[in-house]
């Protein structure tokens, strides 16, 4: 009789934990801290508070206040003296409360952080990732649950990304530390904690590149229409697509995951194939992300679209009083009506 | 008035300044002190025992105040933290999405905004509901934010009091231009008709570029511009000490107009150095800033758990400090109130609540065309697309087509 085969893993040493987006983001940090003794993380109540999301949490506490500062209120000089940091030579990682509360910080981002490399013939790196929670869904007040990737995306010099699951946010976060160019990276807030995303993190597993979108479900042959999307939408979008196939129609999810630069490869690569795009965002449609993947796949698919790329975003309103939210978030829903209306093209 | 100035670390040459992470044992101990002590420059008329002190300066800004007027202050305190308390309440039970409490703060709002008069105009930012108060605007008024419902839609004009700004500082700017129009329209002199705005911001909004900018500006044109910091020692969890070495008020200085601490948590002090300030304002010596010495009392707001990051130990002291107890004390003590006046207010103070408590529950929820309203001054065909649109899609629930 063989002996009951003992496990190789042990659960304690396990490389693989079971995580929220939230704690996973949390070992990133951990992890790029514990690599790299030039990471720093610098933020409003980002020490003994561990930041309003808890994201860091235990840092200070076992990097010491040199490496987790509980920096004064002002976005502006966080992000500027992030700057000078990193032209010393560290690698900060700056957390903004809410993405509401970065405008104090645009001018920082917009005439130096962006622009420091072309200006000095690259000389100069500057090394800085900037973490913003965003999105909306969280019954907040003003300024707390708005989606201003756009402006970051239009803005030359800067790197933007967004995860939607925790092995991303693990795996992101610390390909963002190293990256040298400054990363805007946007954290989809209302999932930080989602129980239903967590996922099993392998942090010994050898990562995707940082600067590619992922197709997360294929839609087969027969599919009928690509649905693109990024950070907290993605799971809107999932849902739609399970929705969609118990009434027999196979929709493809792609999430961006990097929103500067795009990685329009594989949405042309489906497009060609289903003819039919939905680009999903909550943020406000004109001049936005989704104008610019409505533009470059018309441009590289015209020949292929069997209808209009078709948008389901926040209206071009100011975020709403949170009461009103539901009707202003794209929702499984509304996404599905799009796809109605693109196949009865 | 000039200041010396005081420096809680480090003294002036007295060697390297010792990083503002490590903070020597004897810089703890000072900046614990500097925390619940106001030091030797606060202005105090009404001591936390109920104990009147004469003040040359600012007795004179308070000679109306007698037993009556007092138990009329006391009154708005009971009520403003009685409401609050209610609105903390009714957050737990699911009521609101979130309320920012002021529990402790009765004193440095209620004086400071009894101070204004009407034609003046206040900005808030957003914990002010005690100055919302004293400036006619019903608290049932101010739930649709925390409700979520709105944005704040009270009539600004005719209360003086500008709307809720959550974005920390910005509003000081605001405030600035404001009262530069004030001045450039000619409301600044010695007449009757003199005006002032306040603005008011907590301590770690001293850290913002736009509360600097704001110092700036309302130095160089001469506002009327009364800047009330409310320095209650904490923002969310980063202690006063992380945002200045210099005791706030003592910054007026280096902008070139007066700065000057009184207890926030002495409801007449307050009164008398805002209407002091007010003055001054007005009759073209502006700007001001005053610092009120106070503390937060209750949580940030209530998502914050502050057991994180602070001693209860730190509240236990200042309750002992509680801006509405030195109130009733002084008047129980001179012969102001009686019992029977305590009772009464109490007694009003629950009605206040419970009819805020039965407006909160019936408010309704905004019709889905509330958001694509006011975005622009005219109708815009872009956003009335949209709107048709949205509408006609929810119109589609209705008829069963999902
Ligand atoms: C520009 C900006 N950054 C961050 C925040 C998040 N935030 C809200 S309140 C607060 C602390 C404010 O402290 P303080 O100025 O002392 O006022 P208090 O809340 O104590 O009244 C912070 C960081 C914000 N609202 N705006
Ligand atoms: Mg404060």
């Amino acid at each position: 009789m063989a002996a009951p085969v003992k496990s190789t893993v042990d659960t304690a040493m396990s490389s693989v934990q079971n995580l929220t987006i939230g704690k996973a983001l949390n070992l990133g940090l951990r992890r790029a801290m514990e690599a790299d003794s030039k990471v720093i993380v610098m933020g409003e109540d980002v020490g003994k508070l561990g930041g309003v999301f808890r994201i860091t949490d235990g840092l200070q506490k076992d990097f010491g206040e040199h490496r987790v500062l509980d920096t004064p209120l002002a976005e502006s000089g966080i992000i500027g003296t992030a700057v000078g940091l990193a032209v010393r030579g560290f690698r900060p990682v700056c957390e903004i409360q809410f993405e509401g509360f970065i405008f104090p910080g645009f001018d920082q981002i917009s005439s130096q952080l962006a622009k420091l490399h072309y200006r000095t013939q690259g000389k100069v790196k500057v090394p800085v990732v900037i973490r913003v929670p965003y999105g909306g869904g969280i019954g907040a007040v003003e300024h707390h649950s708005e989606s201003p990737e756009s402006l970051f995306a239009h803005t030359p010099g800067l790197r933007v990304v967004s995860c939607s699951n925790p092995v991303d946010a693990y795996w992101m976060l610390q390909q963002a530390i190293t990256c040298d160019d400054p990363v805007l990276f946007f954290e989809p807030k209302r999932l930080y904690h989602s129980g239903a995303l967590k996922a099993a993190v392998d942090t010994t597993a050898t990562p995707e590149p940082l600067f590619a979108s992922r197709v997360l479900r294929q839609g087969g042959v027969d599919a009928a229409a690509t649905l693109v999307t990024y950070g907290p939408s993605v799971k809107v979008c999932l849902d739609a697509a399970t929705a969609a196939a118990e009434e027999g129609k196979s929709l493809e999810v792609i999430d961006l995951r990097t929103l500067s630069p795009l990685d329009l490869e594989p949405v042309f690569e489906s497009v060609r194939r289903t003819g039919r795009l939905v680009a999903v965002s909550e943020a406000s449609s004109e001049s936005s992300l989704t104008s610019e993947i409505a533009a470059r796949v018309q441009q590289e698919c015209f020949y292929s679209l069997e209808a209009p790329v078709l948008r389901v975003t926040g209206f071009d309103t100011p975020y709403p009083p949170s009461k009103l939210e539901e009707h202003f978030l794209p929702d499984l829903d509304r996404v599905l009506h799009a796809v109605d209306r693109a196949l009865a093209w | 008035m000039p200041s010396p100035e005081q420096w809680t670390r480090p003294e002036p040459g007295a060697g390297p300044a010792a990083t503002a992470a490590e903070p020597t044992p004897e810089q703890v101990i000072a900046g614990l002190r500097a925390t619940t002590e106001g030091g030797a420059e606060l202005t105090q008329l009404l001591t936390p025992e109920g104990e009147r002190i004469p003040s040359a300066m600012f007795d004179p800004y308070v000679t109306d105040v007698d037993a009556e007027a007092l138990r009329g202050l006391y009154r708005d305190m009971v009520l403003v933290r009685r409401a609050d308390r209610e609105a903390n309440a009714m957050q737990r039970q699911g009521q609101l999405g979130i309320w920012v409490p002021l529990l402790g703060q009765e004193a440095a709002q209620v004086g400071s905004g009894r101070a204004l008069q009407a034609r003046d105009m206040a900005f808030p930012s957003y914990r002010e509901h005690g100055v919302a108060y004293t400036r006619g605007v019903d608290f049932r008024e101010l739930l649709g934010i925390f409700r979520c419902t709105d944005h704040g839609g009270w009539d600004f004009q005719r209360h003086g009091f500008h709307p809720y700004t959550i974005v920390i500082g910005n509003q000081v700017l605001n405030a600035a231009g404001y009262a530069m129009g004030q001045k450039f329209e000619g409301k600044v002199g010695d007449d009757d008709n003199a005006e002032a705005t306040i603005c008011y911001f907590g301590d770690g909004a001293t850290s913002q570029g736009d509360v600097h900018e704001g110092f700036v500006w309302a130095a160089v044109y001469d506002a009327p511009l009364v800047f009330f910091c409310q320095n209650n020692q904490w923002a969310i969890s980063e202690p006063t000490e992380r945002q200045s070495r210099l005791p706030l008020y003592q910054r007026a200085r280096g902008y070139g107009f007066p700065g000057l601490r009184v207890d926030g948590n002495d409801v007449l002090g307050c009164l008398a150095v805002t209407r002091w300030a007010l003055d001054e304002c007005r009759r073209g010596n502006g700007p001001v800033l005053i610092e009120a010495f106070t503390y937060r009392m209750d949580a940030h707001t209530t998502t914050d758990d502050p057991s994180r990051y602070r001693l209860s130990d730190e509240l236990e002291v200042w309750k002992h400090k509680d801006p509405i107890e030195r109130v009733r004390v002084h008047l129980a003590r001179s012969g102001g109130a009686d019992q029977t006046f305590f009772d009464d207010v109490d007694a009003e103070a629950d009605r206040f609540a419970a009819e805020l408590r039965d407006f909160c529950f019936n408010m309704p929820d905004p019709p889905p065309e509330r958001l694509f309203e006011n975005v622009y001054s005219e109708p815009s065909p872009v956003l009335d697309a949209q709107r048709e649109e949205y509408l006609s899609y929810l119109a589609g629930f209705g008829a069963g087509e999902h």
